[in-house]
């Protein structure tokens, strides 16, 4: 029972970080109707622009700050520069453009911060916390990480249902030409969302590095994991990807528990396919797809 | 029918060009030759897929890594000779095809995408999971030799070369064949409108399947190859990087075209190795040296895809017909890029002018 507790416990942690980058490959695909391959790319540049931040700083809240910073600019940078230009062009060069990407962030990374392991500072204790002498499994950074993605998340779906900006970026990802003809600048809004979704991946990548440490291809698996949190959740629906990222985080945390020793980390990637394929048979556009028309 | 002894002719005439090269080339460029070949298996056989009919694979490495394994396991165990294996193998992913087809085929664009994505990431897996027949992480070696009757002098790259460019002339031809028959001009019609090829007595599903199962064999060829080129099979042969290469090839070579498909895989194998081959020799440190090859390979993504959006082979048939047939001319539909709603109408435009249920 105790086992049990401590594996979901840390199964939500890693789940909430599967949700941030599910998130933002939700906010892009509504907006751009594109697959971003380089969210993880992009997550891993801007924690390594907080780790060095932090280590010429010696604050980790500096880092941190930074490194979502670096992210919105990131994501509105990509999105100005080489996304955009796509537009029109067959839907699959956008997609090629970002793996482009995400090599090309690979490459500068490795440039520019070295291809080595680096381990990266977590916010607060990583000692495991009890309850009345029993271990539950997550630590007070672990629970700050659920909590950071939580909030980010609210703060996210308040920002979409209650202020003009956010009513923008729904009008235009519901239909781009009625919201243009009501005068709304639609590429604008994208740019925006790019941005968001730079700051959710750099989140993400920030809260994750503790526990994976930080090289150029670190972020490749989160990402794999987010991806396909989206697509079991629907790539349409935001509660999708977070509920998407829960479930995946908590069955994978059981296979990795109880399966145990090396076979169960190594089997992960197959029972995460199990997953996937067991609601996709019964759901082909994922758990929470609104209902559309589709014949054949 | 008068196209088929012309294929046959192209062929013969790549094979005499290759068997020069490889006489006269050293052995370094004879293991890229071969590397090229079983590359262009693989990437002919996800241009089908995603080109002609319409669906997306991104795990197609595991398609490799089945027949790489297979090969493997038969040469190693039974000690049967290549061919033999080579034909197992292509059964086996044919299998394996049909059915991760038939899961496919009711999936559509980013859900497609998703699924083989973590099919390509979690079957290498099984490698870890079960050492003791798959070797774990340091994977299987295979031995394959030249035959007796060459020599024994007789350089083994050459020969892996030569194996290796008849098996991907063979698959070409036949899927060029393929492509221009009834076979393919449904999967053409599957891809452009699914509702309307059903209209027409086209069975949707099994279309899909089809092009699933052909495709995997062209990649459980390419796996065969692999295995005797690089004489190893291990779950690094078979990353998620090698899937991403594969298809970033056949978009990059122009999608749907068998010719794209060898520019591309060009790319991808010759690329990379020039490169470095520059870097290095303009004594770079080895961080920058390592990394510059990555850098120009992201950056020529991004350039190909943005100033040639229907690939290489889009862009030599424009410059072609600029040349030789006057502007006007329009290049075979079939041979360019698939660009079937590039520009939604206006009552269902997307959020921007990218697909809102096509390919991704």
């Amino acid at each position: 029972m105790v086992e049990f507790l401590q594996f979901t416990l840390s199964g939500i942690v890693f789940g909430m970080i599967y949700a941030a980058i599910a998130l933002s490959l939700v906010l892009i695909w509504r907006g751009t109707r594109l697959l971003n391959f380089a969210q993880g790319g992009m997550a891993m540049f801007t924690t390594y622009v907080g780790i060095e931040v932090i280590y010429k700083t010696h604050s980790y809240w500096a880092g941190f700050v930074i490194a979502l910073a670096a992210g919105l600019v990131l994501g509105a940078v990509c999105e100005l520069t080489v996304v955009r230009p796509t537009t029109g062009k067959p839907p699959l060069n956008a997609v090629i453009v970002t793996i482009g990407l995400l090599i090309l962030l690979e490459g500068l990374a490795g440039i520019f911060f070295g291809g080595q392991y680096r381990s990266f500072p977590a916010a607060f204790s990583i000692i495991g916390l009890r309850v009345g002498g029993t271990p539950i499994g997550v630590s007070r950074f672990d629970v700050f990480v659920a909590v950071a993605v939580l909030i980010a998340t609210l703060a996210l779906a308040a920002a979409f249902r209650y202020t003009a900006a956010g009513l923008r970026m729904r009008a235009a990802a519901f239909n781009a030409t009625i919201a243009r003809l009501s005068g709304i600048r639609v590429a604008r809004v994208l740019t925006v969302g790019w941005a968001l979704a730079g700051l959710l991946g750099a989140l993400a990548g920030v809260l994750v590095s503790p526990s994976t440490f930080l090289y150029p291809n670190s972020m490749d698996a989160i990402f794999v994991y987010g991806f396909t949190a989206a697509v079991i959740g629907g790539l349409d629906s935001a509660v999708g990807a977070v509920v998407g990222g829960l479930i995946l985080g908590v069955v994978l945390s059981y296979a990795g528990g109880y399966v145990g020793g090396s076979v169960g980390s190594d089997l992960t990637s197959l029972v995460a396919l199990g997953i996937l394929v067991a609601v996709l048979m019964i759901r082909p556009d994922g758990l929470f797809a609104g209902a559309r028309m589709r014949r054949v | 029918m008068r196209t088929l002894p012309r294929r046959l002719g192209v062929a013969i005439v790549v094979a005499a060009i290759v068997v020069l090269l490889s006489i006269k080339l050293n052995s370094f460029r004879d293991y890229q030759i071969a590397e090229i070949a079983f590359e262009v298996t693989a990437v002919a056989g996800l241009t089908v897929l995603t080109g002609l009919s319409g669906q997306i694979s991104l795990g197609h490495a595991a398609f490799m890594a089945i027949g790489g394994y297979t090969t493997a396991l038969l040469l190693l165990h039974l000690a049967w000779p290549f061919y033999a294996a080579l034909l197992v193998a292509a059964v086996v992913t044919a299998v394996a095809g049909a059915v991760v087809g038939a899961a496919a085929a009711r999936l559509r664009g980013p859900y497609l995408a998703g699924a083989t994505l973590l099919l390509g990431v979690a079957l290498p897996a099984i490698a870890y999971a079960w050492p003791a027949t798959f070797g774990g992480d340091q994977g299987l070696n295979v031995a394959f030799t030249t035959p007796a009757f060459l020599g024994v002098n007789f350089p083994p790259t050459r020969w892996l070369a030569w194996v290796a460019t008849l098996v991907a002339l063979i698959v070409l031809v036949l899927l060029a064949n393929l492509n221009h028959s009834r076979v393919g001009r449904n999967w053409r019609a599957v891809r452009d409108d699914d509702v309307a090829a059903a209209l027409d007595g086209i069975n949707v599903a099994a279309a899909r399947i089809l092009a699933f199962v052909v495709s995997a064999t062209c990649a459980g060829l390419a796996g065969a190859l692999l295995a005797i080129v690089t004489t190893l099979v291990g779950p690094g042969s078979f990353t998620l990087t090698v899937s991403i290469s594969l298809l970033t090839a056949a978009v990059l070579g122009g999608l749907g075209s068998l010719a794209g498909a060898l520019w591309g895989s060009l790319v991808i194998i010759l690329v990379p190795t020039y490169v470095t081959d520059v870097a290095t020799s303009h004594g770079l440190s080895a961080s920058v040296g390592s990394n510059i090859p990555i850098v120009a390979y992201g950056v020529l993504l991004i350039l190909v895809m943005l100033v040639f959006p229907q690939g290489i082979q889009g862009g030599l048939t424009r410059l072609f017909s600029l040349f030789f047939s006057g502007p006007d001319q329009k290049p075979r539909t079939w041979r360019t890029a698939p660009t079937p709603h590039v520009t939604p109408s206006a009552d269902q435009a997307p959020a921007s002018q990218h697909e809102k249920e096509g390919t991704l």
